[in-house]
């Protein structure tokens, strides 16, 4: 190869050859009208798209860190492509905030140079899986609360983040079956997944009632009928979960929500320990060189 | 002045020369069989064309958008823009039938119709939905074994009948 480093191979000028798709990745709005309608504030649009760039970021990073840990082939795919999908949503997610608050930040900008109390993302999408019964639990809550408000957002007077979320809720479809069909599997399976499926379920419920607490941008939001009331999720949310779990012949345990602090949670940029953990893997690259195109 | 028919005939042409892009992952396909090309149009004397994302995070489309404005400019059709376009969302049911039928020759089953009425989007907590024909003998006696496949748009599939293993466009 005559390179003589690693980094100077992938980096050489003018040849993306070596990539399925190049390397350049373009802006994932090109062409798109992002003028934010009158009458909606573009400071608290572009908060609200960060909450569920930053949902989808972090959930996607977790994902991508089972691959080449998952017990199969197939899963490991599976989760590569819901990983993707997320990254995706992500990608549209922080440039519509970038566009709406005017000051023209990037994606990349936000993903890799913001600290841990500048991401929004409700904690449940941060914390690392003990297992795969555990990644299975937090991604059968998370995709169906994802959906669940996708599903109404498609609705929001922001005709971007309605596109967005019309585009989201196929793709949720298709994570939330996966997520439920596993999970029946796991818990109507043998003794073992069961008992693994049990602990997964007692590990996501204190991280549950955080989804639908309402954020003072969110409670603005609503009133302009931009964002979703996450209270108003809250039946359609239990009721999916219900189905699944009377088909695994699981039980929903309960629990206390995980605390905050002084009232505090996600939605605030207050996270768990595991954030600073999870930031530093995503953004070291980014941070180490920046400027760095790859 | 660009007098009417002239500005169909432009159009036209440029119509034809984006919808041979093939799909980078789907190459027996064009933009145009999948129903990824929405609207060429003429915005100022520029031309612009609408491509719609299949997923969120397909990097198909960024490809299919560099090689659209490519052959658009070999064609003598400077400085077109080409622009994502996120709404209405793209749908499996915007595949053509003459992408149907080349999906199906090139050994993968194509997508059943979406269709759905509305309201809250339906569970599925057993596996693949109606049998999907096999592309190969035709029999319906087929079984998926995997919800996602090689690309964000298809599932794996294998026919009990002949045996082979089969991907197909998953309806979205």
């Amino acid at each position: 190869m005559g390179f003589d480093t690693a980094y100077e191979a992938i980096t050489e000028e003018n040849d993306a050859s070596r990539w399925a798709y190049g390397t350049g990745f373009a802006d994932p709005m090109a062409g798109v009208d992002t003028s934010v309608p009158a009458g909606i504030d573009g400071a608290d649009l572009a908060a609200y798209c960060l909450m569920l760039g930053d949902d989808a970021l972090v959930m996607s990073h977790r994902l991508q860190q089972w691959l080449a840990r998952a017990p199969e082939l197939e899963e490991e795919t599976a989760l590569a492509n819901i990983a993707l999908d997320l990254l995706g949503q992500a990608r549209l997610l922080l440039s519509r905030a970038g566009a709406a608050d005017g000051t023209g930040r990037t994606e990349d900008d936000y993903a890799f140079l913001r600290g841990e109390r500048e991401f929004r993302n409700v904690r449940l999408a941060e914390v690392a899986d003990a297992d795969f019964a555990g990644l299975i639990a937090r991604l059968l809550v998370f995709s169906t609360w994802r959906l669940a408000l996708l599903a109404r957002l498609a609705r929001s007077a922001d005709p971007v983040l309605a596109a967005v979320a019309a585009r989201g809720v196929k793709e949720l479809t298709y994570h939330r079956d996966y997520a439920a069909q596993w999970l029946i599997m796991l818990g109507d399976g043998t003794d073992y997944s069961r008992e693994r499926a049990v602990a997964a379920l007692s590990a996501v419920a204190p991280l549950v009632p955080e989804l639908f607490e309402r954020t003072a941008v969110e409670g603005r939001l609503v009133a302009a009928r931009v964002a979703v009331d996450p209270a108003q999720l809250r039946d359609e949310v239990a009721a999916v979960i219900a189905r699944v779990l009377t088909e695994a012949t699981l039980d929903w345990p309960a629990a206390e929500g995980l605390a905050g602090v002084s009232g505090q949670s996600g939605g605030d940029g207050v996270h768990t320990e595991a954030m600073g953990f999870l930031l530093a893997e995503l953004q070291s690259v980014a941070r180490a060189t920046p400027g760095a195109t790859w | 002045m660009v007098t009417e028919p002239a500005v169909t005939e432009l159009l036209t042409r440029a119509w034809e020369i984006a919808a041979s892009v093939p799909d980078p992952e789907l190459p027996a396909l064009t933009v145009a069989d999948l129903g990824i090309l929405r609207e060429i149009t003429l915005d100022s004397g520029r031309l612009v064309v609408s491509l719609t994302p299949t997923y969120s995070g397909c990097p198909a489309l960024h490809d299919m958008r560099r090689e659209v404005a490519s052959r658009l400019a070999a064609a003598g059709f400077a400085g077109a823009e080409v622009r994502a376009m996120l709404s209405p969302p793209w749908s499996t049911d915007l595949i053509t039938a003459d992408g149907r039928r080349k999906l199906a020759e090139a050994g993968i089953a194509p997508p059943r119709s979406v269709n759905r009425a509305g309201g809250p989007v339906p569970l599925t907590l057993f596996a693949g939905g109606p049998p999907v024909a096999c592309p190969q003998c035709g029999s319906a006696d087929t079984e998926r074994t995997a919800a996602f496949g090689s690309t964000a748009c298809k599932d794996l599939r294998r026919c009990r009948a002949c045996g082979e293993p089969f991907e197909h466009v998953k309806e979205i």
